[in-house]
């Protein structure tokens, strides 16, 4: 992956860290992440439910919750420049414009009493000033080139009546309407069958592509990951635990819980008797245990785990692991 | 034991997928029980599905109601269920897989067809004996997180069915018998007074195991029981259902969309597509062998979690979206998305049988599929 390194560096998180205060505790959703990407770059963010994935996408993108949500530490680079730290105007108008998202459920995602018409036109007639005519036209152009069939009928319809797919499909029209720099994707095809999800990441790769646009890739599914990829992070507990080149991470984990991960799941081709099934359940976030968070379930633990937290060691480059023992894990397998 | 009528020799002639019906000559209540408690043996069908086919009316008008259509949700399908098998069936969103489920629990009434539990037309029955199906066919639901009951403890949900059938845990061994069912889940017995909401899914979803296995049934059918879980909080749910399996000789429907899971618990597989059943076969049949299109796209779509299979895999990518169940096309369901389309497929409805190609021939492709121009394609790379 030598050539991407080249490339201008988009997006830059540096030790971001979040956490939710609730009237039962303060749950630390994200605590240290740092990740980058480049143009036409494709990063896949991988974790479980409660990893820290998407809230450290919500971070980045100034949509986090807030209250509960505070973000207690970190930077947020785009183009060099710190999105926590600039006025809030400025930063409306890089959101959208140069970063866009595009959210995993449609249906709620989108306004039910807006035609997706007006609502894809309103992103030219805010940013770009445009008049309610040209942004029409606009409209059109952006559901044909997201391939909706019968656009030019279907612009005044409602989301309610497109089908999942379809809609998805709007949503990357709105995300792409002012061709930014970076699409964030969380979980964009998990609600979606798998043929239709197939033809969605098939339109988000070729749009990136012909944009030249970076993508972060919130997603559960090692299938897709492995699919779209350039590199991968993945996160246990709001940390990263690895980060490595597609092929490398599936090649050879460094990680005992993307080993596990990799592990746990069946394959299309091969059936296998028993699934390997990682122990436990993942943390609490407000009580994560002391030393490494995936101790408890880890079938590598030894004391030093559990009572020192493992950084980010340099595994090769490109390569980092949150272990203590990445060496072994490596050679393991 | 007599035979029955002409319409299941009929299918079972053309469809050889479905095993002949002997259904019992059971009359009263009481011998209708005596059949539904005999044993069947490992290897014979315990569940015949015959032309079954559920229609939900479109109605129109408030005051005078009136028909103006149906949603074809399961439209005459066919099928066996062996003793100690899993029968895997997948299909998309709207397929009509989930109402398959309902209708085997006698859930939904079937707007015709059969399905015969122990040579029983369990469509037909009632009062008692419908009851002592219910036992014995039990259901585990897709979503932990709403099908307990919020206000109940757990040793109230898993001992609810004890309420209704009694006869199969008296009064003062219930809490026992709980608190095994718990430790056979994985779960630890001092849990019996805990509620719902303080368990996780993967635990919530061990709670609803609990609760489909303690009338000791035959039959269990899963709908999409693992697909609200964690990457690494499925394994375990799946591993535990296998193990069960084995313990309590359980026979399961496992109803799913995840094509990778299905493959790894299941012994055969349905393919379903809009209300129909596409193709039909063991597991290395359907993935290894696929015939019918509609498997081959569904097969290619999903992605495998292997970077190194990116390039020399081949795709098919199919355009547009399934069709409206209410107004389903013209002869072959599929044929509106199918590459291989040409007028007969408009024309003819093509009958689930061994495709004409490879009828006779010793071949793992000679199995039954639902379309004119069945060919043999692999697009799952061999591991």
């Amino acid at each position: 992956m030598e050539h991407q390194e080249a490339q201008p560096v988009l997006l830059d998180v540096r030790d971001l860290q979040v956490e939710f205060r609730t009237r039962d505790g303060v749950a630390k959703a994200v605590n240290g992440v740092s990740y980058s990407v480049g143009e036409g770059e494709t990063l896949a963010v991988l974790g479980e439910s409660g990893s820290g994935k998407s809230v450290t996408a919500q971070a980045i993108m100034g949509i986090l919750d807030s209250p509960p949500g505070h973000i207690t530490g970190g930077r947020v680079f785009f183009r060099g420049e710190d999105l926590l730290t600039m006025p809030a105007e400025t930063r409306r108008r890089v959101r959208g414009a140069k970063l866009a998202m595009v959210f995993q459920d449609a249906l709620s995602s989108l306004n039910p009493v807006l035609s997706v018409g007006a609502q894809l036109s309103e992103m030219f007639e805010v940013h770009e000033g445009m008049t309610r005519k040209d942004s029409r036209a606009k409209a059109v152009q952006l559901m044909d080139r997201v391939r909706i069939p019968a656009a030019r009928e279907r612009v005044g319809d409602y989301p309610h009546q497109f089908s999942g797919g379809m809609r998805q499909r709007i949503m990357i029209a709105m995300a792409i309407a002012l061709e930014p720099d970076l699409i964030i994707a969380d979980e964009p095809t998990t609600a979606l069958d798998v043929t239709v999800q197939a033809q969605v990441m098939d339109l988000l790769a070729e749009l990136q592509r012909e944009y030249n646009m970076g993508l972060i890739l919130i997603t559960h599914d090692l299938g897709v990951v492995a699919d779209v990829a350039d590199k991968i992070a993945v996160m246990y507990a709001g940390r990263i635990v690895e980060t490595a080149p597609v092929h490398d991470l599936y090649a050879a984990p460094a990680h005992p819980y993307t080993r596990g991960l990799l592990d746990s799941i069946p394959r299309l081709d091969r059936k296998g008797q028993q699934l390997y099934a990682i122990k436990g359940l993942p943390p609490n976030l407000m009580a994560i245990p002391p030393g490494c968070p995936f101790n408890p379930r880890c079938p590598r633990a030894q004391d030093i785990c559990r009572t020192d937290r493992p950084p980010l060691f340099a595994v090769a480059p490109g390569r980092t692991s949150a272990c203590h023992f990445w060496k072994d894990t490596l050679d393991e397998s | 034991m007599a035979e029955t009528g002409k319409k299941d020799e009929a299918v079972g002639e053309a469809t050889p997928h479905v095993t002949e019906v002997v259904s019992s000559d059971a009359s009263t209540t009481a011998e209708v029980e005596a059949v539904l408690d005999a044993p069947v043996e490992r290897g014979e069908p315990i569940l015949q599905v015959r032309n079954l086919v559920k229609h939900f009316p479109l109605n129109q008008g408030i005051l005078f109601k009136r028909q103006v259509g149906a949603v074809k949700a399961v439209d005459d399908i066919s099928f066996d269920l062996y003793q100690g098998e899993t029968l895997g069936i997948v299909g998309e969103s709207g397929c009509g897989k989930s109402t398959v489920a309902r209708l085997l629990m006698t859930l939904e009434t079937a707007t015709s067809g059969e399905v015969f539990y122990k040579g029983e037309d369990i469509t037909k029955l009632s009062g008692r004996a419908l009851k002592a199906v219910r036992r014995n066919i039990q259901m585990v639901f897709q979503d932990p997180y709403t099908s307990l009951n919020p206000r109940m403890t757990v040793g109230d949900i898993i001992g609810e069915p004890f309420e209704i059938h009694p006869e199969v845990a008296p009064k003062g061994d219930r809490r026992k018998r709980v608190q095994e069912l718990l430790d056979v889940v994985g779960l630890n017995p001092e849990y019996v007074n805990r509620y719902p909401h303080q368990f996780s899914g993967g635990q919530r979803q061990r709670i609803g195991i609990a609760r489909g296995l303690a009338l000791n049934p035959e039959i269990i059918v899963c709908d999409e029981p693992v697909s609200a879980l964690d990457v690494s909080v499925q394994a375990q749910v799946i591993n535990l259902m296998g193990k069960l399996q084995d313990e309590f000789n359980l026979s399961y429907i496992f109803i799913a969309h995840d094509l990778s899971i299905v493959r790894h618990i299941s012994d055969r597989v349905g393919v379903m597509y809009l209300g129909k059943m596409a193709e039909i076969g063991t597991d290395a049949q359907i993935y290894e062998h696929p015939t019918h299109p509609y498997t081959q796209a569904l097969l290619s779509a999903v992605p495998v979690p292997d970077p190194e299979a990116r390039e020399g895999r081949e795709r098919i990518i199919l355009t547009g979206d399934v069709p409206s169940p209410a107004n389903p096309p013209s002869g072959c369901r599929f044929r509106t998305r199918c590459w291989k389309a040409q007028d007969k497929c408009a024309e003819e409805l093509p009958v689930l049988a061994i495709p004409e190609v490879f009828k006779g021939k010793d071949t793992p492709a000679a199995h039954d599929s639902a379309c004119h121009f069945a060919e043999e394609k692999r697009v799952v790379p061999a591991a």
